[in-house]
């Protein structure tokens, strides 16, 4: 190959647009998201004139943190061509837990490590089916999603109510910015995303993730270490499960054994509408904040059109169908240009 | 039946062990054999099963600094298995590799690239969904702060590529590029470690002259730099042109190791094959030289930008077109624009003198007309199903779920493809991952022959394959096109082209500039037309 490098002299803003959508055909779905995200705020803007108030959109955050903690977890797993479907359930098998823990006086320093180690170690037992003895992560998982709801329903049958300042503290402080507000849970779901993307992007595991969704044979002989990558994506959603048991408790001042049935299939919802490819080795992570964004908007709207919320389902189903074949129209598209 | 004994006597050991033998590090090259002392990768007695089949089977092996020693055999004979066994990606059932004088037990790639032994596999398909320069550095990127720097990895990565004369963006996904280019930037992953082993399976199966030329010199410049260097091509060119050594398996034994100067082509292969290959006769060429009369299928026009321009293609019946031209010339665009692989911007096709739109590979299959792509490796295998599975794959689609193909008869296909194609091993119930590349690629053209199409359109179909299975695919595109399919043929090397080809298509910046009867060229003469500058008018 002796092509002479084209020293083009000047280089034109449609050159740019091109390299640009070369390098980053994979951003389109989650800009695509984020296309949506803003067409709703301003038509919920314009039908109801009273929706993009800092209050409504703080409430956003707020309403919805434990989501997208589990969005980051679950966006780890997808990437790696995986799926979670126990989240749901682990968040309510830590929240009542920890609910639990804290009404026979448990000190919360204590109580809040063991909320996280509960869900990491959900997660490391699917980690483990999966790499170890080669189980379908759907089936692992699934056998998870029973396993959390079952330990939920053996710590209590009913609600605990949680009373304890340090954990009320976290969902009760406003820390006010002009109009805005955010709570400690808000802070700390900004924080995981931030932490989230920040691994995906610039540490070895975060690009191993993306290497075994691109090919995990060929990741293997590429000499990475598929193996603890693949625990790892799990122990982290599973961790992710935890904290959202967590934030859940706060925001709903109770642990309850019921929490979250069906949240893992919002939570995969959320990702895949913010552009994360269900088959593997494409997304991001503030893509999947997007999705939880978009999520959080419709359901929001619906409450406002004083709708039934089963809408919300049923919007978010046909958003999902119709990112599905926009990224494999992407996909496709790409696929084909070389 | 190996000839194991003959094989002792042929271990060269000669010359004295050099001055300064001990001296640990690189030598520089040298150009007779050196003694056993410094050799750098030492295999003893490498047994490797799978289930009750013997792949390999009590192998030694060896290399030295500085050399490029070149690993032969047919299709399935344990080549790839024994690099495998090498570089920690399989397990040696028995057997040892001592590596720099101390033993090694390596738990995978990853502890082999760390001793300085850098592989290219086979199937290695690097990760399309990455940046180029990711692909590069994967599991060793240059970290600043205890987090990747994105920015003197792609940097580094374009040094590396420029390296290997590699005009590519390192920012881009490695899925944008053409095979060739994949194929390059796994060699160039290979090198831009410390390397002391570079291992090859069969890194030329998919590069052009030029590309392979760029390797070359590369290959050269690690070699004087005191690498060892593990060679596997089936192009005995490369081989001849490359290698200090070969060594030479057969059926998962070994047959000899040999200076490459001391062992004749013709010995070669019969050590391979364990038989005498027949040299086919050139293809009695049936056709006029000028265009057919009433093609089967015809092209007027076609036009896919950036790829072909205005290309005009005819193909009788019973016909083969061979299709030679350059890298970048527009082959496989050309081939994909004639299948319905990809649509065409422009142009017209008919079939039978009836205009037909090939909207997709289906559609063209249903008109009869098929593509087998020269990237096999990954298109369209199932790995996990049988050989048979993997053969009436296509049939049983095409024929609808309602028309199922009878046990019986799906048995009788397998097996009649099986032997015509040679498919090693003979067992229709093997699932197709358990094959070697060179026969898995056999069973992806049984697939599309089992649709008895009109017109296949066979890109690169003898890459990888080994020299005795060349001959034999050669010789049955002859035979289908006497009982009347139309091939169109496409391949880098000319000579096959003409020896297959009833006319040449001669592509020139994704023109087609002239046709020729085959007969009236040789490869010199195909070569300058191929590569033939627009002349200035005299
Ligand atoms: N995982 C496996 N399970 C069972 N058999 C296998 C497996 N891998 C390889 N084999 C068998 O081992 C033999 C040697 O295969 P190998 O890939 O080493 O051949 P090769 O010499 O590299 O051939 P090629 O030139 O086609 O690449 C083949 O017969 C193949 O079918
Ligand atoms: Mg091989």
């Amino acid at each position: 190959m002796t092509a002479v490098v084209t020293e083009t002299p000047e280089v034109s803003t449609m050159d740019r647009v091109r390299t640009f959508a070369a390098r980053r055909a994979s951003v389109l779905p989650t800009l695509a998201a984020i296309a949506i995200l803003i067409v709703l705020l301003i038509g919920a803007q314009v039908e109801f004139g009273n929706f993009l108030t800092p209050r409504n959109l703080s409430a956003l955050l707020l309403d919805h943190a434990y989501l997208l903690v589990l969005a980051v977890g679950m966006t780890f797993v997808i990437v790696t061509g995986g799926i979670d479907l126990s989240v749901g359930s682990v968040m309510a098998f830590t929240g009542i837990l920890g609910a639990q823990m804290l009404a026979s006086g448990i000190p919360v320093w204590i109580v809040v490590p063991v909320m996280l180690a509960g869900g990491a170690a959900i997660g490391t037992l699917i980690g483990v089916l999966v790499q170890y003895f080669n189980v379908q992560p759907f089936i692992a998982s699934l056998a998870g999603l029973f396993l959390g709801r079952g330990l939920a329903y053996v710590v209590s049958l009913s609600s605990i109510r949680v009373e304890n300042p340090p954990i009320l503290w976290l969902q009760q402080t406003r820390f006010l910015i002009g109009e805005w507000y955010i709570t400690p849970t808000g802070i700390i779901a900004l924080v995981v995303v931030a932490a989230g993307a920040i691994v995906m992007a610039v540490t070895r595991f975060g690009r191993t993730v993306y290497a075994i969704g691109g090919s995990e044979q060929s990741a293997r002989l590429m000499g990475l270490s598929v193996a603890r990558t693949k625990v790892m994506v799990y122990v982290i959603s599973g961790l992710c499960g935890g904290l959202a048991g967590l934030l859940l408790t706060a925001y709903s001042g109770a642990g309850y054994p019921r929490y979250g049935i069906g949240t893992e299939l919002d939570v995969i919802a959320c990702v895949v509408i913010g552009g994360t490819l269900l088959t593997g080795g494409r997304g991001y992570v503030l893509g999947s904040m997007v999705g939880v964004f978009v999520f959080a908007t419709i359901t929001t709207i619906i409450s406002f059109m004083g709708a039934e919320q089963a809408w919300t389902h049923i919007i978010v189903g046909a958003l999902l169908l119709l990112f599905i074949v926009v990224q494999r129209a992407i996909v496709a598209r790409s696929d084909r240009q070389t | 039946m190996t000839d194991r004994g003959g094989a002792a006597g042929a271990h060269p050991r000669a010359a004295a062990p050099a001055a300064g033998a001990q001296m640990p590090g690189p030598m520089p090259c040298q150009d007779g054999p050196v003694s056993e002392a410094q050799a750098l990768v030492q295999i003893a007695g490498a047994t490797v099963r799978f289930g009750a089949f013997t792949a390999l089977d009590g192998v030694d092996f060896r290399m030295f600094p500085g050399e490029v020693h070149s690993l032969m055999g047919e299709n399935g004979a344990g080549k790839s298995t024994l690099i495998k066994a090498l570089t920690g990606a399989l397990a040696l059932d028995e057997g040892t590799v001592v590596i720099g004088g101390s033993e090694r037990r390596f738990g995978g790639p990853r502890d082999a690239q760390d001793a300085g032994v850098s592989t290219v596999y086979q199937e290695v398909d690097l990760l399309e969904n990455l940046s180029v320069a990711e692909n590069i550095f994967l599991g060793r990127e240059p970290r600043r702060w205890g987090v990747i720097d994105h920015r003197t990895m792609r940097r580094d990565a374009a040094a590396v590529l420029s390296g290997l004369g590699l005009d590519v963006d390192p920012a881009s996904p490695l899925g944008r590029y053409p095979l060739a280019v994949q194929q390059l930037v796994a060699i160039a992953r290979a090198i831009s470690t410390d390397v002391r082993v570079l291992v090859l399976d069969e890194p030329t199966s998919s590069l052009d002259l030029d590309e392979v030329a760029e390797l070359f010199r590369v290959i050269r410049e690690l070699k004087e730099r005191g690498v060892a260097i593990l060679f596997v091509s089936h192009f005995l060119d490369q081989v001849y042109e490359m290698s200090d050594r070969i060594t030479v398996l057969r059926d998962g034994q070994l047959v000899g190791e040999y200076l490459t100067t001391e062992l004749l082509r013709i010995d070669l292969v019969k050590k391979m094959l364990g038989r005498d290959v027949a040299e086919i006769a050139p293809r009695e060429h049936v056709v006029e030289p000028e265009m057919p009369a009433d093609p089967v299928l015809s092209a007027r026009g076609l036009t896919r930008t950036p790829g072909i321009a205005n290309a005009d293609v005819d193909i009788a019946e019973g016909e083969v077109l061979g299709v030679a031209g350059l890298l970048g010339s527009g082959r496989t665009e050309l081939a994909r624009a004639l299948t319905g692989v990809d649509r065409a911007h422009a142009g017209i096709i008919r079939i039978e003198g009836q205009p037909a739109r090939l909207d997709s590979p289906r559609h063209a299959m249903n008109l009869g007309v098929v593509y087998s792509s020269e990237n096999r490796r990954t298109e369209g295998l199932i790995g996990d199903l049988s050989i048979e599975d993997n053969i009436v794959l296509a049939l049983q689609a095409q024929q609808g779920a309602l028309h199922p193909i009878s046990a019986p008869r799906r048995r009788e296909l397998a097996l009649s493809w099986i032997e015509a194609l040679g498919i090693k091993p003979a067992d229709p119930d093997r699932p197709v991952r358990t094959l070697s590349g060179g026969n898995q690629q056999k069973v992806m053209l049984a697939r599309l022959l089992a649709l008895s199409p009109r017109v296949i359109v066979l890109d690169e179909p003898t890459r990888g394959i080994d020299v005795g299975a060349k001959v034999e695919i050669q010789r049955l595109v002859g035979e289908l096109a006497d009982n009347g399919l139309s091939v169109v043929f496409i391949s880098a090397e000319l000579e096959e082209v003409l020896r297959v080809g009833d006319r040449v298509a001669i592509l020139r910046e994704g023109e087609v500039a002239e046709t020729v009867a085959a007969a009236s060229l040789n490869p010199d003469t195909l070569m300058a037309l191929v590569a033939q500058p627009d002349l200035p008018e005299a």
